[in-house]
């Protein structure tokens, strides 16, 4: 009634009068309880004067039996949100409740109701409460003090924190109020199982750390209760201090440190001196960094003393002679805390560098050793990698410039050591030398580069590949270095025959010319000068007769793609690269197939599928970033070369004969083959570009995918077709030339010499039709799975479902602009998985792997998260497919199982029967994948409960000592691993 | 020197490089070619090989030894020496193991526990076909013979495992859930 406006809460309270005026505190009670539910539910509907006469009658209730008080309270509580008080009443209502009520012996629920009246007076009346001034801090440390339930402490803390936050006065009351706060740290809770409340023990900490280091006030309490506790015995207490000690850092002041930092000090360094673990080293170094920051931070007046000098003294007089034992322990740790303390601010930087990085030059110096170096080095890169937060600074101060030949020196003499492991630490101080801008003269930057070729052309793998890679990221700082010095001396090792050398030392030189040719090409300026040395090269092999010429093409395409790669990023590198390489590849192309088909007899390939298919890579890496203009341009070339011949924009125009790739006839087999590149280019197209004359190219890759006997050429074009048909935009032509492609397809399934060609054209289609979730792909979807019974293409079929889930590499992905839907895997996993089970259910036992197969596939594609919660339901088929002899099936099944005894072991351990007879018998398969995933299978086995595999542990243990003894190494492995871990199933001290 | 606390038994030991993870071979991915057991395969059981640290026994020992790791730079037993390949011999064909450990100062009272978790490894890890020989590197510690011959003698080992204290040790030296 009081709700809808019908009667008054007057009204109300006359109505209860008897009742709420009862001598039995139970009835009193019970009146009240009713008052206050009805309060609150139409609190907000009351009016001021009301809420006042509310409020007196509420305050004066109070002082009743202890039994009508959490009634009272709800009705306080429900007041407290009333938008119309009275000023004064807050005030009034918290002073009867510090006087009259004595929280902490109230119930939970009951305590949790008067901080939330706190609360929502803190939140509505704030200038009201500071009216109080520190009363109201006093008479809440005194409700607050002994609270034990998590929940109610979360609120309490809230409310502390906008004590603090808010300036409320905390007048004499500091240390009360930090002591009936700081008493719950470290936070030492456990939420009970199956809690309801789903507190967490970090929620707790949170809460808390934000109280404690929500004010400079607390410091003086504060840091000796965390140096105590970061004594603790407990890692959790520890960590807990030194992150509370971090967050404190963030308002603190050297005022607040200055008594505190020698023992500060001295807690850090033992904890990071003698810790097992990472955390709390990691933690430790975080706080002394986030000191350091503090005290770089602080403003001074003038007579007082720099507290950051002496601090990093004293870190520095505790650490550096350990710097000087490169063998010894104490090494690293001391020199992490010194780089800890040295990255909070340049100040503290140059501080502590000024002594340790001529420390750090000396000992190299003194320790002969390349191990003892090693150490040494790597310290100075720590250091010298901190330098690279602020840049290189030229000021009178930078010790980094007064050392710099020194520093170079060391580098360099590392570079050119015999030890690998400390050329590599040599190439990565190089690169970070010259990342700081005019560290490194000119004369140094020759010598630099000097030693880059020295390392990538002659030294061990692992320091030529580190030395490309500091090339690279060198070159574009210094581009003009890197074109001039570096691109000219492997341009001439490449070219260079030399005879004395053996071929493979020989291959294997070129090898690391071609790729350090790549990785220094990180520039557009550069890359200038290298296309044109790459592709040459591409030339002379080919033009070549030598063994391996294959191989050596493959190798510069590789290098080619790379190029590709860097440069897809900037405009101008881009078109340049496309327009310089693209049309060089195809009319080498093109003039090889040409002289191959005017020379059928000689049955020399000169441009071997395999090289066709390294190409592709390197067309498509140069297309998908063109801007729509230019892609346009040179669309307008390319489709008419293939469609008509048209060989005018070739850099080379004086062929032989005509261009005829989709004529019939044997002499073109070899033109044919070149849509490879056609589909390298064309599938790899930004989507809003138009392709001249797209319908007739469409029917004539259908045409040539249909009636080709080229295996190659065949799936190229199915592949070239699928990838423009996902493209292509939807409507009445699409519609068209997809029934043109089903009214070919269709009869070449059922019979003739081209079955295998015209299920390859299904696969692509689907695929492509399926990436964009267009209505044809289930149709095609299930001509497919009919085609799973097939005696003659079954396999195959069931081999295409893993085409149809996994990412191409070279068309139909989302890189070359192709309709990908992110969900394609799920929505085909739900459609089709049912019709697979149910064929599998019904097919002759012939073909009853084919099924199986096919859902292994289309299972190992599914993201993880989701196989998770799927695979329970198909479990059953599952564990039967582990039976089937196909070794494809056996290895996806397991590869499918695997995840799930780590992730859902409770319904695993209903099988495990089944489970373990199942592994241990494929223990033994003769193939090596499947023996290794069977192990693998084995060791996840042991995530189970433990009641449930104890009864196992014997046979197990038997049935893996056979795998001990394996022919393969790798199978050892496994089998190692797996016994091992049932070994220690319910022994102690696993 | 370091602060207070515990004092730790050899607080700054001397420190080793690790040797890099076993590459895998053509060989060893081809089905058909069979791999024999070599000494290099019999230290990678032992050390866990590189990048498996959770599966270290050299790290667990370490840990228990405490001359404690560094993250960056962890330090296994393998970095303090305690085994080197060079001390681990195979014989495939003979079905022999040959394991020399150091311990790491000549008093270390971990000896005994050391080649008895290294013997318990082998034991698990290798075919029943070898014939086990753990000892310690000759002139490396204080009473080498008597730990020796503790671990020579199949019986003493069998009551060692038996005694559900030192199993308890010994297993969370092989626990992959350190």
């Amino acid at each position: 009634g009081v709700k809808d406006g019908n009667w008054t809460v007057l009204q109300l309270v006359e109505a209860l009068g008897s009742c709420l005026e009862n001598t039995d505190p139970r009835m009193r009670g019970r009146g009240i309880q009713l008052l206050s539910q009805v309060l609150l539910q139409c609190y907000s509907l009351l009016q001021e004067k009301e809420v006042l006469h509310l409020v007196l009658f509420y305050e004066n209730r109070l002082q009743d039996h202890h039994l009508v008080i959490p009634s009272v309270l709800q009705g306080l509580r429900a007041l407290s949100m009333c938008e119309v008080v009275s000023p004064g009443l807050a005030v009034s209502v918290l002073k009867a409740i510090f006087q009259e009520v004595h929280v902490q012996s109230l119930l939970q629920l009951d305590r949790h109701t008067v901080y939330s009246i706190i609360i929502n007076f803190m939140g509505s009346r704030e200038e009201e409460l500071k009216g109080l001034g520190a009363d109201f801090t006093f008479g809440f440390i005194q409700i607050m003090d002994g609270e034990k339930d998590p929940r109610n402490l979360l609120v309490a803390f809230q409310i502390v924190r906008d004590l603090i936050a808010k300036n409320y006065a905390l007048g004499p009351f500091v240390e009360e109020l930090f002591e009936v706060t700081s008493c719950y740290f470290p936070i030492d809770f456990t939420p009970p199982p199956n809690d309801p409340h789903g507190i967490q023990r970090e929620d707790l900490i949170l809460s808390l750390r934000a109280v404690l280091a929500s004010t400079p006030q607390f410091a003086e309490f504060l840091l000796p209760l965390l140096i105590e506790k970061m004594d603790s015995d407990l890692q959790s207490a520890k960590l807990d201090s030194l992150q509370t000690l971090t967050a404190c850092c963030a308002i603190y002041g050297q005022k607040e440190l200055q008594e505190f930092l020698p023992s500060l000090w001295s807690s850090l360094r033992r904890e990071v001196f003698q810790t097992a673990s990472e955390k709390v080293e990691a933690e430790c170094l975080a706080a002394l960094h986030a000191l350091s920051a503090c005290l770089s931070r602080s403003v001074l007046s003038s007579d007082t003393e720099d507290l950051l000098d002496s601090f990093l003294s004293s870190i520095l007089q505790d650490c550096r002679h350990h710097l000087c034992e490169p063998d010894m322990k104490l090494v690293w740790p001391s020199a992490k805390l010194l780089q800890a303390a040295a990255g909070a601010s340049l100040r503290a930087y140059h501080h502590v560098t000024r002594i340790v990085l001529p420390l750090l030059l000396e000992q190299y110096t003194k320790h002969p050793q390349s191990s003892q170096r090693r150490t040494v080095l790597e310290m100075l890169l720590g250091f010298l990698e901190l330098q690279q937060k602020w840049g290189l600074v030229e000021e009178d101060e930078s010790t980094l410039l007064s050392l710099q030949a020194s520093i170079c020196s060391v580098v360099f003499s590392a570079l050119t050591d015999p030890s690998v492991q400390l050329q590599l630490v040599g190439i990565r101080a190089l690169t970070v030398l010259g990342s700081l801008q005019g560290f490194l003269s000119h004369s140094d930057l020759e010598l630099v580069v000097d030693h880059l070729i020295r390392l990538t052309l002659h030294e061990d793998s692992q320091s030529s590949e580190a030395a490309m890679e500091a090339a690279g990221s060198l070159a574009p700082i210094y581009p003009k270095v890197f074109s001039g010095h570096m691109v000219p001396r492997l341009e001439e090792e490449l070219q260079s025959e030399r005879e004395e050398e053996s071929s493979c030392d020989h291959y294997s030189l070129q090898q690391r010319c071609l790729q350090a040719l790549a990785a220094v090409s990180t520039h557009t300026s550069i890359v200038k000068e290298t296309v044109p040395v790459l592709l040459q090269h591409l030339q002379k092999v080919q033009k070549g007769s030598e063994a391996g010429k294959t191989q050596g093409m493959i190798s510069v395409c590789q290098s080619l793609h790379r190029v590709a790669l860097q440069c897809q990023q900037d405009d101008d590198g881009c078109w340049y690269y496309h327009q310089t390489v693209v049309p060089c590849l195809l009319a080498m192309a093109v003039l090889a197939a040409m002289q191959e088909s005017a020379h059928p007899l000689l049955g020399k390939v000169l441009i071997e599928e395999e090289v066709l298919a390294a190409m592709v890579p390197v067309i498509s890496a140069a297309t998908t970033h063109l801007s729509p203009e230019l892609a346009a341009q040179s669309v307008s070339h390319v489709v008419p070369l293939f469609l008509d011949g048209e060989v005018s924009f070739l850099p080379q125009n004086s062929f032989p004969c005509s261009f005829q790739p989709f004529e019939d006839g044997e002499c073109f087999d070899a033109q044919r083959r070149l849509v490879a590149l056609l589909m390298a280019f064309v599938c790899s197209l930004p989507c809003n570009v138009e392709i001249p004359q797209q319908e007739r190219l469409l029917q004539e890759l259908l045409a040539l995918s249909c009636s080709c006997n080229c295996p190659f050429t065949a799936t190229t074009a199915a592949k070239c077709f699928a990838g423009l048909v996902n493209k292509h935009p939807a409507g009445q032509q699409l519609d068209e030339i997809l029934q043109l492609a089903v009214n070919r397809m269709e009869p070449s399934l059922v019979e003739g010499p081209r079955r295998m060609q015209a299920l390859t054209l299904l696969l692509w289609v689907t695929k492509a039709l399926v990436l964009r979730y267009h209505p044809l792909s289930s149709h095609l979807t299930d001509k497919l799975l009919g085609l799973l019974s097939d005696m003659e293409l079954g396999p195959a079929a069931a081999d295409g479902f893993s085409l149809l889930m996994a990412d191409s590499p070279d068309v139909l992905h989302k890189g070359c602009h192709a309709d990908v839907r992110i969900m394609f895997r799920q929505r085909f996993f739900t459609n089709n998985v049912p019709k697979l089970v149910q064929g599998f259910h019904g097919a002759g036992p012939d073909v009853k792997a084919n099924y199986l197969k096919g859902l292994s596939h289309v299972l190992n594609h599914l993201p993880k998260p989701v196989l998770v919660t799927e695979l329970p339901t198909l479990l059953s088929l599952l564990l039967e497919a582990l039976s089937c002899s196909d070794r494809v099936v056996q290895l996806s099944t397991l590869s499918c199982l695997q995840p799930l005894l780590l992730e859902a072991p409770q319904i695993m351990s209903l099988h495990i029967d089944t489970l373990v007879t199942k592994f241990l018998s494929l223990t033994s398969s003769p193939t090596m994948a499947v023996r290794i995933a069977a192990l693998r299978c084995a060791h996840a086995l042991t995530n189970l409960p433990q009641t449930v595999l104890l009864p196992y542990k014997a046979r197990v243990i038997r049935a893996l000592a056979k795998p001990l003894d394996d022919k393969k190494r790798l199978v050892r492995k496994e089998a190692v691993a797996a016994r091992g871990e049932w070994f220690l199933l319910g022994s102690p001290g696993r | 020197g370091p602060g207070g606390g515990a004092p730790l038994e050899n607080a700054n030991p001397l420190i080793y490089r690790r040797s890099g993870e076993r590459p895998v071979t053509a060989q060893e991915e081809d089905d058909e070619l069979p791999d024999c057991i070599d000494d290099r395969e019999i230290f990678d059981i032992l050390s866990g090989g590189r990048g498996e640290r959770r599966r270290s026994l050299f790290l667990n020992l370490a840990h228990l030894i405490r001359s404690i790791n560094d993250p960056e730079h962890p330090l296994t037993l393998e970095e303090l020496n305690v085994v080197e390949q060079v001390r681990v011999k195979v014989n495939d064909a003979e079905s022999t193991v040959a394991v020399e450990f150091t311990p790491t100062i000549p008093h270390c009272s971990m000896a005994t526990l050391i080649g008895l978790s290294i013997k318990v490894k082998l034991i698990r890890s290798l075919p029943e076909r070898f014939k086990l020989d753990v000892h310690i590197t000759p002139g490396t510690h204080a009473s080498e013979h008597a730990v020796n011959k503790q671990l020579a003698d199949k019986e003493r080992v069998a009551a060692a495992l038996e005694n559900s204290h030192l199993l308890e040790v010994v297993n969370q030296c092989l626990s992959a859930r350190s």
